[in-house]
């Protein structure tokens, strides 16, 4: 298996003064660059850590947000190309239906493949609901924007005797040509981000790697059998470990309590994900008319507990989040029995998408998560 | 329920009442609250009303996506159904399409009726026209659409499921047609010199949406534009004054500039082109 670090490169030192509503609506004021830099720094050398640890390495993008500041995925993407040598780079991803130029994107990341001689990993996302808003991208033709950004940036990144014309439903161009090419033939591999089982199949009929976040003991399952489900219909058989990946919380310590306030204090990314006004979680079309207009009536953002019942996600505790198979938390033995159960009972995965550092904690913490992790847990999970 | 297919589109659409034809275009919200409108407008008038591509539940083409498409496909209902002096009737986002129905084809168009029609933006680039209501909060929505939104805007807690299922598909295609530019087409107000028939444009006082000010600019550019407030409405007048508004648009329709300052028990104030007050 392998075992990926991810940060949001939160801005937490906002969190109070902001409120019910970390995300939209909010005045720049109060961002600190001074402060941030600082952050960036220490959320970068965190990942170039992992170079040394024997991690991966992924990153993602958010706007208008003080819950992430990576607003633009390329960027840490480009200075870890240069500061790593062995830890693959994964983007996770790039929100390509609200980007107004695809080609561009191709080029990013083709650039970033040569830099990295072959380690980049692409991540093609739909993005959030709340990522709408600040790129002004409709949401009710999202999904075919997405399609036709993703089959122009692959045979972007995969012609070798341009250029060639483009004049679809959102996209137009006429002289296509992207230099460099990239390292990995044809293109880097693609990942996509889901959270239903309909999503899952589209992924699963292309053989792509499914990530699957935060989704726990009771929707993993239904997304992975679904992605399966299509593999085998699309003849592509039955799919190899290395197709999936799950994204959690994880927090280690040499105590069991040292694990649980690591996990605790990373969780806050999970807490801090609904404090959005609604408007922006359910923009017009985005999730089916079905649930959005129930959510017109007033939404709680909750985690599935195994017992059936569930917990609001603003306020949940990390024996929740670790009941629900959001968190994996405590000793090494501790999580490594953790990942080992949820492993099984989503019939395995090959990679897991480990947020390391999130919310509060320090870099001395993330430091001493992430070490002991790959020292105690994570040359254990190639028994898995 | 009669259907009519063009463009390989189909639309839906009810006939009610008799009498000369009326062409109804319903705005992007709370299509269900325009039935008493409707009902009051067929007691003169053959009331004919399509429900626009994908609000009805069938998603349209892809490629559907303009409202210059819902315009022509509206042109051709009227040709199919063989209606002349046809009296044109669009309420926001129906309102818009009605605008560019009449710049392309007035042929068999009597008059217009347009309430707080949205689609001509009017304002510079840092000015809305057309206030954000996707970045708006449900509270501030209904503040923004109903001059009473405790008695005339649908209350959420008592509707059933699939009343709400409606209401966000309705957004969904204001999204689809009216999300970039927002409500509007950029070159409209170009070729509004080409809807040279008798225009009333009705107003509610407290439309937070579309501002009455917006009303006034919009009548000017109008060739036989003719603006009239009405108190106590908002967005949609046709909800919250739904008498008053059939009988102006009726009245207006047998003698134009007459009926719209015969309601002066009605109306704050009527503008005819030019002369705003």
């Amino acid at each position: 298996m392998k075992v990926w670090h991810f940060s949001e490169m939160a801005y937490h030192p906002g969190w109070e003064e902001l409120g019910d509503s970390l995300r939209n609506v909010i005045p720049s004021r109060v961002y600190d660059p001074r402060v941030g830099a600082d952050l960036y720094h220490r959320y970068l050398d965190e990942w170039a850590l992992c170079d040394e640890l024997g991690l991966n390495i992924m990153v993602n993008e958010h706007h208008t947000t003080a819950t992430c500041t990576t607003a633009v995925c390329t960027i840490p993407m480009a200075i870890l190309a240069r500061e790593t040598k062995q830890a693959r780079l994964l983007c996770l991803g790039m929100p390509i239906a609200n980007r107004q130029d695809c080609v561009r994107v191709a080029e990013e990341y083709a650039m970033l493949d040569v830099i990295s001689r072959g380690r980049v990993e692409m991540g093609l996302v739909k993005g959030s609901p709340f990522e709408l808003s600040p790129a002004n991208s409709n949401p009710a033709d999202l999904t075919d924007r997405f399609w036709e950004a993703h089959d122009l940036i692959l045979k972007a990144l995969s012609t070798r005797d341009g250029p060639f014309n483009w004049e679809g439903r959102h996209y137009h161009y006429r002289q296509v040509n992207v230099w460099p090419r990239p390292w990995q033939e044809p293109h880097p591999p693609v990942w996509m981000t889901v959270s239903s089982p309909e999503s899952a199949r589209a992924v699963g009929a292309r053989g792509y790697v499914v990530a699957s976040l935060n989704t726990g003991y009771a929707r993993t399952p239904l997304i992975y059998g679904a992605y399966r489900e299509a593999s085998a219909e699309a003849g592509r058989g039955t799919p190899a470990a290395d197709r999936f990946a799950y994204l959690a919380m994880v927090g280690v310590g040499e105590t069991a309590e040292e694990g649980r306030r690591r996990a605790h204090q990373i969780l806050d990314y999970s807490r801090t994900t609904p404090r959005v006004a609604s408007q922006f979680m359910f923009p017009p079309g985005y999730a089916p008319a079905g649930p959005t207009g129930q959510a017109l009536r007033g939404f709680k953002r909750t985690i599935p507990l195994r017992d059936g019942s569930t917990a609001d996600m603003r306020t949940a505790t990390v024996d929740q989040f670790v009941n629900a198979g959001i968190a994996f938390a405590g000793t090494p033995d501790q999580v490594f029995d953790q990942i080992r159960e949820f492993h099984e009972h989503v019939g395995g995965f090959g990679h897991l998408l480990m947020m390391g550092q999130g919310g509060h904690l320090s870099h001395e913490d993330t430091v001493a998560n992430l070490t002991l992790f790959s020292k105690e847990v994570l040359p254990r999970l190639a028994e898995l | 329920m009669e259907t009519f297919e063009s463009g390989g589109v189909a639309v839906t659409y009810t006939v009610h009442g008799s009498g000369p034809p009326l062409l109804f275009l319903h705005p992007e919200h709370f299509f269900a609250w325009n039935r008493t409108f409707v009902g009051q407008l067929a007691a003169k008038r053959q009331v004919i009303v399509p429900r626009h591509p994908g609000f009805d539940g069938k998603p349209p083409p892809p490629d559907f996506r303009r409202v210059d498409d819902l315009a022509y496909l509206y042109l051709d209902l009227i040709e199919r159904l063989d209606l002349r002096d046809v009296l044109l009737v669009g309420a926001s986002l129906g309102g818009w399409i009605a605008l560019e129905m009449a710049v392309r084809d007035r042929s068999r168009l009597a008059r217009l009726a347009l309430i707080a029609p949205t689609g001509v933006k009017l304002g510079g680039r840092e000015e809305r026209d057309f206030a954000d209501l996707f970045a708006l909060s449900e509270a501030e929505i209904r503040k923004a659409l109903f001059a009473d939104p405790d008695r005339w805007a649908p209350d959420y807690a008592n509707l059933d499921d699939a009343e709400m299922e409606t209401i966000a598909r309705e957004r969904q295609y204001a999204a689809w047609y009216g999300w970039k530019p927002y409500m509007h087409n950029p070159v409209l107000a170009r070729w509004l010199h080409r809807v040279d028939l008798p225009t009333l444009l009705l107003w509610g006082e407290a439309d937070g949406y579309v501002p009455p000010a917006h009303g006034e600019r919009l009548a000017r550019l109008l060739p036989g534009g003719w603006l009239h407030r009405l108190a106590g409405a908002g967005h949609y007048p046709q909800i919250e004054q739904s008498a008053a508004t059939a009988d102006l648009i009726l009245n207006f329709d047998a003698a134009p500039r007459a009926a719209a300052v015969s309601q002066g028990g009605v109306s704050p104030s009527s503008v005819p082109r030019g002369a705003v007050s």
